[in-house]
C-alpha cells in the first residue's frame, strides 16, 4: 500500500515510497534522513516537529505525507546556514537561547513566519504567534529577546 | 568546545578498549596522533591521563565525568582548565558523557558539575602544568621559577626566544603519572596531584561570559541528538505499557500485526515490545497489537483524596534533623499559634521529547547510545540486565530531549539493550508521548505543615515544620540497577524504594526550632506510572513552597514586613546579604501587607518574597504578580533574583541558567499536576499535563549575581527553582488577601480562594 511521493525539502526534490497516511515527520526523518524536525508528541501539541509547508508553520507529526506532494517544505536546516544565516539564527546565537534545544524547530520556524508577515511585531503579537509551542527548559525569556533582536536586525 | 559529532570515522579510543566503526556521536575528533610510549594507562581516576591530554598541536583535551544538560557546564570546565594550564580557552576541548573516555564522576547530579566535578579537573590541569613546566625547565636549562607560560608556550622570563611549546614537550604522549585518588566514584570523587591550583586572583578566563559553541550547531540544525542516531541494520522498537497500573500482559495476539511488514513481537516476562525495520511500521504495530491485560486493580486513591491518603498513611521512615530547644513546650506557652498546611502534587518531568536509546548488544560486548544524564550508571544497569561485565559495555551520552533528573531516559537505555539482546540486532527505541509523560518517574506528592508560636510582642518563640509524603526515590537517582527501571521491574527485579525526604534549607535562627519528615509507602510496589524519582531540585520547590509561604504567614501574623521579618531571624551575613540584594534590586519598600492599594479594576497587583539555600547556594526572589479577579489568572510579571553561588565561572551562562530555573519553577507552580484515577495516570500528553505557555512567561527577570571569588563555586542548575513557588504564592496573598496553599495555583483555585477571602 505504498505510494511514490515527490517531496521538495529545503530546495531539493526527492521521491519517497511510503504509506500515504504516514505522517510527513517519518518521511523526513526515516526516509530522507533529515533529522531536524523532532518527534515530541505525535499529537500536534508541542511544535518540535514543525516544518514550513509553502511558508506556513506545519506540525509534520500529524500531516500525512500524501498531503504535501510537490509543496515547498522548509526545515530548520533550510532556514539558513552559518554562511547565510536567517536573522533569527543569528539572534538565537547572540542570545544563547537553547538549553536542550530539542524544541527549536517549533519556535524558530513559527517565529520566522511571523517576522516575514509582521516584520516589527509587538511583544503581544510575538506571544500570540508562538502560542502552543512548548519549551521544557524554560528558555522563554531568551526566545522573546531573540525574536525582538531578529526583528530589529531586519530594519 | 562541545565537539561536533563525527560520522563514520574509525578512531582509536583513548581507552584502548573498543574500536567502533559505526556512526559515533560526540566522539573525540582525533586520536592522539602517534603511538604513545608505554600505551594508555587504565581509565582510572588515579591516572592523570584519565583527565587531561595534550595533543601534538598543543591543544588540550579534558575528560569530564559529569555532563552538560544545556546550561553550558562544559564551557565552564573548559574555562577552568584553560586557566590552570595557561592555554587559550579555544584550545581546550571538553569530552564528556562517554564511558570509554571518562571516569564516573556521577553524571549530571544535584547541580554539582562545578561544585564537585570541576575540583578534580582543576587539580588535574594544575598537575599537568607542573609536569610540563618541569620538562620545560630541563629542556630550556632554566629553573621553574624563571618560567612563564602564555597560551601553551613556556618561555624564560626576560628571554622570550628561549621557549618551548606544550605540544613539543608532551604532545601525543601520555603523562604516565599517578594522582592521589580518594577511592570514591560519582559526585564525591576527588583526585589530586602535587601541584597547588591557582588563586582566584590569578584567573584570566574564569569569570568571563564565554558563549556555548554548541548553540550554533543547535540553531542551524546540525547537532545530532540521541533520537538521530542510526546504526546499520538497526530495528525500530516501541514498547507497550499496560493501560492500567500494575496489570501485566495475559495474552499477546501476534497475528494482529501480521499485515505490517517485518513487524514482530518481543516479549520477556511482563515486558512487551514490537520491532520493525521501519519506524512508522513499529509505531503502527504498537498501536495495532492486541494484548489482553490482567483485569484492573485499584492501586491509587481517588485523586481528590490524595492528601487525606497521605495524612492517614502508615509511616515507612521519619527523621527530625533539625531539633533545637523545646518546640512543644514553647508552642504551649505561646501567646499565639499559627498553623497551616501546604500541598504539592505529583509532577512529571515531561521532557520535550520522549526518551530514546539505541543499543547494539553482541555476544561479548555492547554499546548503548543514551540521553541519560548518568551514562556510567546506565552502563552498569545495562551490563547487569544483559549479563555482561560493565567493562564490556560502553555507554555514550548523546544530547537528549531535555533532562532534569531521573527521567525516562534511564528506562529507554535498558529497554534498548534488552531488545537488542533478544533480537540479535541493534535496536532503537523511542517512547510515544503517553509513555513519556504517563510513565516517567514523578516528583513526589506531599503535605507540609507549619506551626509557629508568637509571644505578645510578635517574636517567634517556636517554629515547627513537618512534611509527610512519598519518598523522592521509589526508583534510585540513576539506572545502575535494573530494579530501578521499568524493564527491570517487568522482568524479575522487584523495586526497592529508598526512604528519603528533606527539610527546609535556610538560616532562620529561632530559639525553639524543629524540622522533620515522614515518608509513606508507595502506592504500587511494582512497575508504576506513579513511581517517584528525582525531578529538578528534588523536593526543593515542594518543601520551600510550604516553608517560605509559612514564613510569610508568620510575618503577617506578627504584623511585620516580609523582608524585615526574614532579616530579623537570619543572622548569617552571607544569607542576609542575598535577602537584602533582592529587596534592593526590586525596590522593596515597607508598606502594609497585604497590599492596601491592590488596584480597583479587575487586575490586582502584589509582590512576594522568598529566600532559600541549597548546598551552599543562597537565593532570594521577589515576584511581582497580577491577579485577574474575574478569571483567576495569575501572571507573574516580574521576578527579581539575587543569587550567591560563591565564585562565578561564567556570568552570562549563570544568568541564563537561573532564568530557566525560574520559568520552569513558575510552570510547576501555576500549571503542573499529574492527574490520575483509581486505576491509571490520566496525565499523558501536553493537554492533560499542561506546562507554561509563552503568554504566561514573565515580562522581565532581573538577576543580581553576587560573586564571591574567595568562596568555592557551588551549584546553580537547581537552587533558584525552590525559591520561586512561595514568592508567587506570597505575591498572590499580597495582591488579593487570599492565601493559596495548594499547587498548582490554577485559575479555579484562585477564584475559589477569592470567594472565600
Amino acid at each position: 500500500m505504498t505510494e511514490r511521493i515527490t517531496l521538495v525539502v529545503d530546495g531539493k526534490s526527492t521521491d519517497v515510497s511510503a504509506d500515504p497516511a504516514m505522517p510527513l515527520l517519518y518521511a523526513l526523518r526515516s526516509e530522507l534522513g533529515l533529522d531536524n524536525p523532532k518527534f515530541g508528541c505525535g499529537l500536534a501539541q508541542c511544535g518540535a516537529c514543525t516544518v514550513q509547508v509553502d511558508g506556513r508553520p506545519t506540525r509534520s507529526c500529524v500531516t500525512p505525507v500524501s498531503g504535501v506532494k510537490g509543496k515547498k517544505i522548509t526545515t530548520l536546516n533550510g532556514l539558513g546556514t552559518s554562511n547565510r544565516p536567517h536573522p533569527l539564527q543569528t539572534a538565537y546565537i547572540a542570545e544563547q537561547v537553547p538549553q536542550c534545544g530539542y524544541c527549536l524547530s517549533g519556535w524558530m520556524l513559527t517565529a520566522a513566519a511571523l517576522l516575514r508577515d509582521t516584520p516589527k511585531p509587538s511583544d503581544k503579537q510575538i506571544r500570540q504567534a508562538l502560542a502552543g509551542v512548548k519549551c521544557r527548559c524554560g528558555t522563554h525569556m531568551a526566545i522573546l529577546r531573540a525574536v525582538k533582536r531578529a526583528a530589529g536586525s531586519k530594519a | 568546545m562541545h565537539h561536533a559529532p563525527v560520522s563514520r570515522r574509525d578512531f582509536l579510543m583513548a581507552g584502548g578498549a573498543l574500536v567502533i566503526s559505526v556512526m559515533v556521536p560526540g566522539a573525540v575528533r582525533t586520536a592522539l596522533g602517534q603511538t604513545p610510549v608505554g600505551g594508555k594507562p587504565p581509565l582510572t581516576p588515579d591516572e592523570l591521563d584519565s583527565w587531561i591530554a595534550v595533543l601534538p598541536d598543543g591543544s588540550v583535551r579534558a575528560f569530564f565525568g559529569k555532563m552538560d544538560m544545556g546550561q553550558g557546564v562544559d564551557v565552564a570546565i573548559g574555562q577552568i582548565v584553560a586557566d590552570e594550564l595557561d592555554v587559550a580557552f579555544e584550545r581546550v576541548d571538553v569530552v564528556m558523557g562517554d564511558t570509554a573516555f571518562t571516569c564516573n564522576q556521577g553524571g549530571a547530579s544535584g547541580s554539582t558539575a562545578i561544585q564537585n566535578g570541576a575540583i578534580t579537573l582543576r587539580y588535574a590541569a594544575s598537575e599537568a602544568r607542573r609536569v610540563l613546566l618541569d620538562r620545560a625547565s630541563q629542556k630550556l636549562g632554566a629553573p621553574v621559577e624563571k618560567l612563564i607560560v602564555q597560551d601553551g608556550v613556556v618561555s624564560v622570563v626576560g628571554t622570550p626566544d628561549r621557549n618551548v611549546r606544550y605540544g613539543d614537550l608532551i604532545g601525543g604522549q601520555y603523562f604516565q603519572l599517578k594522582l592521589e585518588w580518594n577511592k570514591r566514584y560519582g559526585n564525591p570523587l576527588v583526585a589530586k596531584g602535587q601541584a597547588l591550583p591557582k588563586k582566584p586572583s590569578e584567573y584570566k578566563v574564569v569569570g568571563h561570559s564565554i558563549p556555548q559553541g554548541v548553540v550554533a550547531d543547535k540553531v542551524y540544525g546540525k547537532l545530532r541528538y540521541v533520537t538521530d542516531i542510526k546504526v546499520e541494520g538497526m530495528l525500530h522498537a516501541r514498547v507497550l505499557r499496560s493501560p492500567t497500573a500494575g496489570c501485566g500482559p495475559v495474552t499477546v495476539d501476534e497475528s494482529s500485526i501480521s499485515s505490517i511488514p517485518g513487524a514482530r513481537v518481543i516479549r520477556e516476562k511482563e515486558f512487551v515490545a514490537v520491532v520493525a525495520e521501519h519506524e512508522w511500521d513499529a509505531v503502527r504495530a504498537a498501536r495495532a497489537l492486541k494484548v489482553t491485560w490482567a483485569p484492573p486493580c485499584t492501586p491509587f486513591p481517588a485523586m481528590e483524596s490524595l492528601y487525606d491518603h497521605i495524612r492517614q498513611a502508615s509511616v515507612t521512615g521519619r527523621e527530625a534533623p533539625v531539633n533545637q530547644g523545646d518546640v512543644e513546650a514553647a508552642l504551649k506557652s505561646a501567646h499565639r499559634v499559627i498553623d497551616a498546611e501546604y500541598q504539592w502534587p505529583f509532577q512529571s518531568h515531561a521532557s520535550m521529547g520522549p526518551a530514546c536509546a539505541v543499543a547494539d548488544v553482541r555476544v561479548d560486548h555492547a554499546t548503548v547510545w543514551t540521553g541519560t544524564q548518568k551514562p556510567h550508571f546506565a552502563r552498569d544497569g545495562v551490563a547487569k540486565l544483559i549479563g555482561l561485565s560493565p567493562e564490556k559495555v560502553r555507554a555514550t551520552w548523546v544530547p537528549g530531549p531535555g533532562s532534569y533528573g531521573r527521567n525516562d531516559a534511564g528506562d529507554a537505555a535498558l529497554d534498548a539493550a534488552l531488545l537488542s539482546k533478544l533480537t540479535g540486532k541493534p535496536v532503537r527505541v523511542q517512547y510515544m508521548r503517553d509513555e513519556a509523560t504517563g510513565w516517567d518517574p514523578k516528583g513526589p506528592a506531599g503535605i507540609y505543615r507549619g506551626r509557629a508560636g508568637l509571644d505578645a510582642q510578635g517574636n517567634v518563640v517556636a517554629y515547627d515544620f513537618f512534611a509527610k509524603g512519598f519518598t523522592r526515590q521509589d526508583v534510585a537517582t540513576n539506572e545502575s540497577d535494573p530494579k530501578d527501571t521499568l524493564v527491570g521491574q517487568l522482568t524479575g527485579y522487584p523495586p526497592k524504594p529508598t526512604v528519603i525526604f528533606q527539610v527546609p534549607a535556610e538560616a532562620y535562627e529561632f530559639a525553639n526550632k524543629r524540622c522533620g519528615w515522614e515518608c509513606v509507602p508507595p502506592l504500587l510496589e511494582r512497575a508504576s506510572p506513579l513511581r517517584t524519582g528525582h525531578l529538578r531540585d528534588p523536593l526543593g520547590p515542594e518543601t520551600h513552597f510550604g516553608s517560605e509561604s509559612f514564613i510569610d504567614e508568620i510575618a503577617h501574623a506578627a504584623g511585620a514586613d516580609p523582608v524585615a521579618f526574614r532579616l530579623k531571624y537570619v543572622k548569617n551575613p552571607r544569607h542576609a546579604a542575598v535577602i537584602q540584594a533582592a529587596a534592593d534590586k526590586a525596590g522593596w519598600s515597607r508598606r502594609p501587607y497585604p497590599n492596601p492599594r491592590r488596584g480597583k479594576g479587575n487586575v490586582m497587583l502584589g509582590r512576594g518574597f522568598s529566600y532559600t539555600e541549597r548546598n551552599g547556594t543562597i537565593v532570594a526572589v521577589v515576584a511581582d504578580v497580577e491577579v485577574d479577579r474575574r478569571s483567576g489568572r495569575v501572571w507573574a510579571k516580574r521576578f527579581t533574583v539575587a543569587h550567591d553561588c560563591g565564585l562565578i565561572i561564567n556570568p552570562r551562562g549563570l544568568e541564563l541558567t537561573i532564568e530557566g530555573n525560574v520559568v520552569m519553577a513558575l510552570s510547576r507552580t501555576l500549571f503542573e499536576e499529574v492527574k490520575f484515577d483509581r486505576e491509571r495516570v490520566l496525565s499523558v500528553d501536553w493537554t492533560s499535563y499542561p506546562i507554561l505557555e509563552i503568554q504566561d512567561a514573565p515580562e522581565q527577570i532581573d538577576i543580581v549575581l553576587i560573586n564571591r571569588p574567595d568562596l568555592p563555586a557551588s551549584g546553580a542548575g537547581e537552587p533558584s527553582t525552590r525559591t520561586v513557588p512561595a514568592a508567587i504564592a506570597n505575591a498572590i496573598f499580597d495582591a488579593t488577601g487570599a492565601r493559596i496553599r495548594r499547587v498548582p495555583i490554577t485559575p479555579e483555585r484562585v477564584r475559589a480562594a477569592l470567594a472565600r477571602a
